[in-house]
């Protein structure tokens, strides 16, 4: 994977709008943005809504995801092009679920619903009607998600990297500071994490920063070593889908995987270590 | 930059006013030391934003088409609101 492969601009999204075999897609974490009025020709996912189990602390499953693109509108031969708000923050998370569950062709709009506005393009609040599909999923790919076990052997061989605030990673706050809901039991992070604030990865427009200043950020600053397996996580989940998003799909790094429990279950587990302090 | 209470939250809210008429469509961010993002939220349909901002000085950014940019730099209290119009 690399850049080309995986991140289109606004002049390509806005020459495809309403072309057969594009799914534009927005997906934001204030879900209202898209009724407020979103690219033509976009549906929305709804991150919470659609795409969490309502009971237990998990995604919704293969028929779930199944039954969500086939109301969508969405066949296993479109090409989807998601998008949203917060430099593409929770566009980034679909990003990762659509992988997860085997969708071969997906694209990320370069700095979302962000730069489209900023740019000054138009926004609609017509929805389009697509017409229902019968969409098949594959089982989630293992290979892009990591569970709590696999990241307790993790410690002090691979890379880990949290991708939180400094302030969360230190132990002194449990969630960033606009949202105090879901927290752990104990602050902190994971003994031998780096710390890399997933938004560093964003230029203020919400693009992608360049291939060489991503690679110094991970590499040169925070001292990951690429010659190794890496798994990110944040809170819940969201901001580290961001940050695999760049490791491995924009800097092509092979062995990248999301911990989605992140620190709300790592924070809440017996007996694992935590580590305190700003990161050295 | 006003202060008015605001109960045990340190909130940071203002306005974005270009030539006195609000900016509707654009971005507000917050930043902490070092330029470390913290927050963003659209403009409101009166150029407003808010946060909940932690006790302490902030850099807030404003981004608005036309490349339009502004910064100011904020304080934020426990209890207070603190106030800011920004003008681009």
């Amino acid at each position: 994977m690399s850049r080309s492969d995986v991140l289109v601009d606004a002049d390509w999204v806005e020459a495809r709008i309403g072309e057969p075999g594009i799914a534009l897609v927005e997906v934001d974490e204030d879900t209202s943005a898209y009724d407020r009025g979103h690219i033509p020709g976009a549906i929305k996912i709804d991150w919470k809504k659609d795409l969490q189990d309502p009971v237990r602390r998990d995604f919704v499953d293969k028929a779930g995801f199944e039954a969500l693109l086939s109301e969508r509108g969405i066949s296993n031969d479109d090409t989807v092009v998601l998008y949203g708000g917060n430099n593409n923050w929770f566009a980034a998370y679909a990003y990762w679920y659509f992988k997860l569950y085997g969708h071969q062709n997906v694209l990320l709009l370069d700095g979302g619903r962000k730069k489209w506005e900023l740019d000054s393009r138009e926004l609609t609040t017509d929805v389009p009607a697509r017409e229902k599909t019968s969409y098949t999923a594959t089982e989630q790919d293992a290979s892009l998600r990591a569970l709590r076990d696999e990241v307790l052997a993790a410690i002090g061989k691979r890379n880990l990297v949290d991708v939180r605030s400094p302030d969360e990673f230190a132990g002194r706050l449990l969630a960033p500071a606009h949202l105090p809901q879901e927290q752990a039991q104990r602050g902190g992070h994971i003994p031998t994490a780096r710390n890399v604030p997933w938004s560093k990865a964003a230029n203020d427009d919400g693009t992608f920063r360049s291939d060489d200043e991503l690679e110094t950020l991970y590499k040169g600053e925070a001292g990951l070593d690429f010659g190794k397996d890496t798994i990110a996580y944040c809170r819940i989940g969201e901001r580290s889908a961001h940050t695999w998003f760049v490791l491995h799909e924009i800097l092509g790094q092979p062995n990248v995987k999301n911990y989605d429990g992140s620190w709300t279950e790592y924070g809440s587990l017996v007996g694992v270590p935590i580590e305190l302090g700003d990161a050295r | 930059m006003t202060k008015d209470a605001a109960g045990k939250e340190a909130i940071v809210e203002g306005r974005v006013l270009s030539d006195g008429t609000p900016v509707r469509s654009g971005y507000a961010r917050l930043l902490g030391t070092g330029d470390e993002f913290v927050a963003e939220v659209p403009l409101g349909e009166d150029g407003g934003f808010r946060f909940f901002a932690a006790p302490g000085e902030w850099t807030l950014r404003v981004l608005a088409p036309g490349g339009v940019r502004a910064e100011r730099t904020v304080s934020a209290d426990i209890g207070q609101i603190t106030s800011v119009e920004v003008l681009v």
